[in-house]
């Protein structure tokens, strides 16, 4: 007998099964229906929570009134915190005036040795100021991950009450889940030695949010 | 890993007297204990978010069978590969075969108490494959010889800053510093590299998605996203009852798990994985393996252990517990200290090489009041202390003396008289001072304070007296 078949065996007989194992009438009913739980009170504007909400976790978070200004906003935000005026972004954003803005944007592959890194984000969640990135082509997973520096667009239309929201909509719009999903709750950080927290564990030491629309 | 359960009394008495852990353990009230507090307040109904993620969990378990094929259906379809383990030493057979066929040299991990549970970095080793820990305290562990970790959350809570100080000073042969900033970006700058060059990541899972067949990982430091993004393999190793019904049932938990664990409304990661990349993504394994472990699990939901399947593994009851304050993880002598451990080590290793934890606890119920599925540690622990007496597993002065207690029990006389003497010997011992300085068959009591003497009347006296 194989493991699976002695581990579902065994399972079996604790649950005292006597229907065929083929019946899987009692779960498919939850598993169509998959209900919201329980969620805190929604006593807030989206945006606003969102936006407080990231603050408090060590996010900055500047707004843009439409894409056109992300790549001035993205150099002030560079140049006034003395980082590097390059990096990667996403391929999906590589349309945007960059050179024009004074940086260097390359659209390819984050790598180790990379310092900023540009992304956008499939929404954003309020309730945790949250963002939620899906993997995949153009919207890679390393660019927010490898560099120092991980700046994001939001856009503000897209700025979702709960993650259950966030899960509705990737329903919607993909119907299922790419390779990855990540959410991002700000600048990576650690507390193991004698429960300081310190920014800049494995990932980002900070993230900036720019809000457009 | 090693098993030391059964060393408890030996190692929470040099404990006591360890001042670096007790600075370490101090810490936990002042900081997990406040963080926690506040968390739960700020979100509002918690107690009835404990409620809902109780029944998610035995939802979860009602059906374990069901939920655990649709996940590895679903699972397959994504192209992840599902593997079953029925205990530790297949578990990493099956590990090691994943890093052999693929020639694999180095393995970067991320923190995964089941990898702890079945010993894999030593089977690892042993097949000449090298892990290297990535998460920051479970790295400073493994440089620092392989140590245990005395925490599930905080693995490093016994050390000081000037430890780690100085292990990164003799290990990494740097300049010696204190700062944790500092020490961080060290570990950051040296783990970086392996990340970019191991060719197999192995995480664990917190969460299994049926619906989707996703495992699901929180991490705060990244490194989680790291194994399980860059590594051309990507093994994800966990036990069977972490499974849950839906992505809504997990959104739910994520609201309970690291409120509880560390007082975050949320992680500053959480990751979901799907299957692995796509022929057009940049970045992603290629390969995607899950190894389902039971080691123990489908045995516990058969009997009157059940509930602890619902453990999420927040950690919140060692936090919260007198005794693991006082005594730190590493007395518990296995993977998993604290309330929690006293119930899994005995269900996982056997009652017999585990005597003492089932009884490491002042039944206060502070994990039980904190537990986020709400699990009743306490009574787990008094229905194990039942088994060990009925397996005759107790000291036989303590099974001859509740014996003796329970044939005078039943003899309401006899008990009546028993007792009478007992308090009118106790008030003469007590003498003046109405204070016993040392109790006969209870000295180990009586060495670290005095007994205050009864007045020399029962209850039952006393009784009889007032109501005439």
């Amino acid at each position: 007998m194989s493991a699976r078949d002695a581990i579902l065996g065994r399972v079996r007989s604790a649950l005292r099964r006597k229907v065929s194992p083929g019946d899987t009438a009692t779960i498919e009913s939850h598993l169509a229906a998959h209900p919201v739980g329980l969620q805190p009170p929604r006593d807030w504007e989206p945006e606003l929570r969102f936006r407080a909400r990231a603050e408090a976790l060590a996010s900055t978070v500047e707004k843009v009134p439409g894409l056109s200004a992300v790549p001035g906003a993205v150099a002030r935000y560079l140049v006034v915190n003395n980082l590097p005026t390059g990096g990667v972004c996403w391929p999906g954003l590589r349309k945007l005036d960059w050179i024009g803005a004074g940086l260097g944007m390359e659209d390819r592959p984050a790598r180790g040795d990379d310092l900023v890194g540009v992304t956008g984000c499939f929404c954003a969640i309020a309730e945790t100021g949250t963002l939620m990135l899906l993997s995949g082509p153009d919207t890679p997973a390393a660019t927010s991950l490898l560099p120092e520096t991980h700046i994001a667009l939001v856009d503000t239309a897209r700025i979702v009450p709960f993650m259950e929201d966030a899960w509705a909509l990737l329903r919607a719009e993909r119907g299922r889940l790419p390779r990855a999903v990540n959410f991002v709750s700000g600048p990576s950080r650690t507390a193991d030695i004698e429960q300081t927290v310190t920014m800049g564990a494995h990932g980002p030491y900070r993230v900036h949010l720019i809000l457009v629309g | 890993m090693e098993l030391r359960a059964n060393e408890f009394r030996a190692r929470a008495a040099a404990n006591l007297g360890d001042a670096k852990l007790q600075r370490g353990l101090g810490l936990i009230k002042v900081k997990a204990v406040v963080n926690r507090a506040s968390a739960v307040a700020e979100f509002g109904d918690f107690e009835a978010l404990r409620e809902t993620g109780k029944a998610i969990r035995d939802r979860a378990l009602a059906d374990l069978d069901l939920y655990l094929e649709r996940f590895e259906r679903e699972a397959a379809a994504r192209g992840a590969v599902v593997h079953w383990a029925e205990n530790a030493s297949e578990a990493c057979r099956i590990v090691v075969d994943i890093a052999r066929e693929n020639g694999v040299k180095t393995v970067a991990k991320s923190k995964s108490m089941v990898s702890e549970e079945v010993g894999l970095n030593d089977a690892l080793i042993a097949a000449g494959v090298t892990p290297v820990e990535t998460d920051l305290g479970e790295y400073i562990l493994q440089i620092n010889d392989a140590e245990p970790p005395s925490h599930i959350v905080m693995p490093v809570i016994h050390k000081t800053a000037e430890d780690v100080a100085d292990l990164f000073h003799a290990k990494h042969g740097t300049p010696r510093k204190t700062d944790p900033a500092l020490l961080t970006r060290e570990a950051r700058e040296i783990l970086r590299p392996k990340f970019l060059s191991a060719e197999m990541g192995v995480s664990g899972a917190n969460f299994l998605v049926a619906e989707t067949g996703s495992t699901l990982i929180v991490t705060n430091e990244g490194n989680g996203r790291l194994c399980t993004t860059l590594p051309r393999i990507h093994v994800a190793l966990t036990g069977i009852e972490k499974v849950v019904p839906t992505l809504e049932d997990a959104a739910t938990l994520l609201r309970l798990l690291p409120r509880s664990a560390t007082g975050q409304a949320i992680t500053n990661y959480v990751s979901l994985h799907t299957g692995p990349r796509h022929i057009d993504e940049s970045d992603g394994p290629r390969q995607f393996h899950i190894v389902l472990v039971d080691n123990g699990r489908a045995k516990l939901l058969a009997g009157e252990m059940r509930e602890m399947l619902r453990c999420i593994r927040c950690g919140a009851c060692m936090n919260h517990c007198p005794v693991y304050q006082a005594v730190g993880g590493h007395a518990y002598g296995w993977v998993y200290p604290g309330p929690m451990g006293n119930i899994l080590t005995p269900s996982y290793v056997g009652l017999e090489n585990a005597v003492a934890l089932p009884h490491a606890a002042t039944m206060c119920n502070q994990c039980g009041v904190v537990c986020p599925v709400k699990i009743p540690l306490p009574d787990l622990m008094r229905k194990l202390r039942e088994e060990q007496m009925a397996r005759g597993l107790k000291p036989w002065p303590e099974r001859l003396g509740l014996a003796l207690w329970g044939r005078a029990a039943q003899r309401p006389a006899l008990y009546a008289l028993g007792t009478r003497i007992a308090a009118r010997v106790m008030k003469w011992l007590g003498g003046n001072e109405r204070l016993i300085h040392r109790l006969p068959l209870a000295a180990g009591w009586s060495d670290g304070r005095d007994f205050p003497a009864p007045a020399g009347k029962t209850f039952r006296e006393l009784y009889k007296e007032r109501r005439k």
